[in-house]
């Protein structure tokens, strides 16, 4: 029989089921699902956020940006105007009177008063000649006198004819800054009205703009230096850390990330015809928190249609793998009863016409002997009839043999069919190893019984049994070294089940092909099992209403433990497919 | 007791030749014939307490003339040989038949049956 099963092979691994059907194949399987369909589910929902983002953060940039324009806009046209307003008072003042009107105190005087009445922001008036000497001078310090040759602004005023300078300290050691006007006189020499201009007017310009926290707005010169306090950079004539915009007549507004971790928008204009420049700087919120603050919304959408889309990608992956392994299991199934019912109906005719060929000439030879016996019974005195006598019991003592074991085929190939009956598993399990008797011969192996005196016949197809047993039985053959030893025991177990342990004393399974070797295709014999053994030994113990375990130990050995009801649970094969 | 006529038919020739001698020997007068159709002539012309038939013989089939020889002797008892092996059952043998005995026969135990079939009778 266990040859029979080598030959009767049947190729299904290289055509319809290539890989065993083993979990991690199919956790692989379903962790790939998972991954993919997440990914293309969740991508598109992450860049729609992140086009979000971005878009946020360019109407918050264009937002900071239109804000800052429109204060250097606004503030470049007041503070332009209140400089052209100061100059062209100055301007009137000049042409209005000759040199010899202007030179007397109490012609500067009035001036100043005038100035003050109609303008406000002067803080006095003072007349230099040519040689940089302030001959007469009007305001609150005692300026006249004093010699302004060799200072920056004098020189400065050489070349143009109007100057209006820096903030500076000057000989008072307070900030202000000068407004200057040359005028030539008629013999070709000039003289310069100077006024000092009160910082007010800076001051009160930023002050109106009424900033707030985050926003600073101040004036510096073109060498960086501060023309008025400010909120980040420090006081008056501190250097700014910012460079120094280059001279543009258009407003510029810059984003600008600085080290200390501050978001800022910087915007700055050249106020014209004075050496001022407009600063106004904002300072941001982190735009990733100012997105996150202002669209908790989304991201909470953005966050359970995440966890809703992998809950259901988890739930159908799962459900779709292992809808696939019951498919498969079931094609499996197919195959596993297609195999089987070939193999056995082959055997089975192979069985029955062996047999029945072989009873006839049996019977023959037996009739032979018998009727030898007879003669030499019936003979007076014949000569040598003890011998005779023996000779024709051993020939039929032989053909006995070979009847059994006729017998034993014929009876295989009739069970083949399905056949619930009562079973007696002692005799059944003595007749399966009675198949092997030359292997069992020929290797020396040795097989104990152990038999449950109670055990109580059970209601079972004696064929699949039969086959049942034979592929365990073979199997734990092929395990043990020659000469080693097969333990086969019955015992009660449970209500109403017995239990058939078969234990080998062979090499034993490692733990990892262990979880396997149901499977189908899965074989550790390479080219010479087909990987169905045990899987239809466990689909027929399967369908008889039992169940089979393992245990094994490497070095040890093999048990292989049947448990079968004592009452037929058995399910037809159609039904479970 | 008055000696028993049995009618033996299997298409092997070695086999029945035999056992008609072996019958002898034990008070039983047997003929053999090969056929199914040889053996339904036969019973028309010569009566018989038994008969032994083989279920498989060549042309009209051991299962064949036993229908017709229970239909033309009813009170013949037909005892089957058959190279198929035993019966798992009592139900699964050919109905009208007294007993069935599979190939190679004990001598001992169809003497038994042939003296009980024709007891029963």
């Amino acid at each position: 029989m266990a040859e029979h099963e080598e030959k009767i092979k049947f190729n299904i691994e290289n055509e319809i089921l290539p890989t065993p059907l083993v979990m991690p194949r199919y956790r692989k399987l379903k962790r790939l699902s998972i991954i993919i369909t997440s990914l293309v589910a969740l991508i598109p929902l992450f860049i729609v956020t992140l086009l979000n983002y971005y878009q946020d953060q360019e109407a918050y940039h264009a937002e900071t940006r239109y804000t800052i324009s429109r204060l250097l806009s606004n503030t470049q046209k007041t503070l332009e105007y209140a400089i052209k307003e100061r100059r062209s008072a100055l301007s009137l003042i000049i042409h209005e009177r000759t040199y010899e009107e202007l030179n007397s105190q109490e012609s500067l005087k009035t001036a100043l008063s005038n100035l003050k009445e109609s303008f406000g922001g002067f803080v006095d008036i003072g007349l230099i000649e040519s040689s940089g000497l302030q001959t007469h001078y009007l305001g609150p310090y005692d300026l006249r006198g004093k010699n302004y040759q060799e200072q920056d602004w004098f020189k400065e005023i050489l070349v143009r004819n109007v100057f209006v300078s820096d903030v500076f300290m000057g000989h008072r050691n307070i900030p202000h800054f000068v407004i200057a006007f040359k005028h030539e006189k008629p013999n070709g020499d000039f003289y310069v009205i100077r006024t000092t201009i009160d910082m007010d007017l800076l001051y009160r310009l930023i002050y109106d703009l009424d900033l707030d926290k985050n926003t600073d707005a101040f004036i510096i010169n073109r060498e960086g230096l501060l023309q008025t306090p400010s909120l980040f950079y420090g006081n008056i004539l501190d250097k700014v850390k910012i460079s120094v915009p280059e001279h543009f007549r258009q407003r510029e507004v810059i984003d600008e990330y600085h080290e200390d971790g501050m978001w800022l928008t910087t915007g700055y204009v050249y106020i014209e015809e004075s050496p001022f420049i407009l600063v106004v700087i904002k300072q941001r919120e982190n735009p990733f928190f100012h997105w996150f603050y202002r669209r908790t919304g989304l991201i909470w959408f953005l966050l359970l249609s995440a966890g809703l889309i992998l809950a259901v990608v988890i739930y159908g992956s799962t459900h779709t793998v292992k809808r696939l392994r019951e498919l498969d299991k079931r094609r499996v199934k197919i195959f596993h009863n297609m195999e089987y019912t070939n193999k056995m109906a082959t055997i089975g005719r192979m069985a029955a016409g062996v047999a029945h060929e072989i009873n006839n000439p049996l019977a023959i030879i037996n009739e032979k002997a018998g009727l030898l016996k007879d003669l030499v019974l019936h003979t007076e005195n014949c000569p040598n009839q003890d011998k005779f006598l023996k000779l024709a019991d051993s020939i039929t003592g032989s053909v006995e043999r070979c009847s059994k074991v006729t017998h034993r085929l014929l009876g295989f190939a009739k069970r083949m069919e399905d056949n619930i009956e009562m079973v007696d598993l002692k005799s059944l399990l003595e007749e399966v190893v009675g198949f092997q008797n030359t292997e069992i011969a020929h290797r020396n192996l040795k097989v104990n019984f152990a038999f449950d005196g109670n055990l109580p016949t059970i209601e079972s197809d004696r064929g699949q049994l039969q086959q049942v047993f034979l592929n365990i039985i073979n199997n734990a053959f092929a395990a043990v070294d020659d000469g080693g030893q097969i333990d086969i025991s019955t015992a009660p177990c449970a209500d109403r089940e017995v239990a058939v342990t078969i234990t080998d004393n062979g090499s034993g399974i490692p733990e990892e092909n262990l979880q396997n070797i149901f499977e189908p295709f899965y074989s550790t014999k390479g080219q010479f099992g087909t990987g169905l053994g045990l899987s239809i030994t466990r689909d027929i113990i399967d369908k008889l209403g039992g169940k089979i375990e393992v245990e094994s130990q490497i070095g040890k050995g093999t048990s292989f433990i049947v448990k079968l009801p004592c009452h037929s649970k058995r399910v037809a094969f159609q039904e479970k497919i | 007791m008055s000696e028993l006529k049995v009618l033996l038919v299997d298409d092997e020739e070695e086999l029945v030749s035999t056992l008609v001698e072996r019958l002898e020997y034990r008070q039983i007068k047997a003929v053999f014939l090969l056929t199914g159709a040889a053996a339904i002539q036969r019973m028309r012309e010569e009566t018989f307490d038994v008969v032994v038939l083989d279920l498989k013989l060549p042309g009209i089939s051991g299962i064949e003339t036993m229908r017709v020889i229970k239909k033309e002797h009813p009170e013949v008892p037909i005892i089957l040989i058959t190279g198929h092996g035993s019966l798992a059952n009592e139900e699964d043998m050919p109905k009208g038949a007294f007993d069935y005995l599979p190939k190679p026969i004990d001598l001992e135990i169809l003497v038994q049956k042939i003296r009980e079939a024709v007891a029963v009778k």
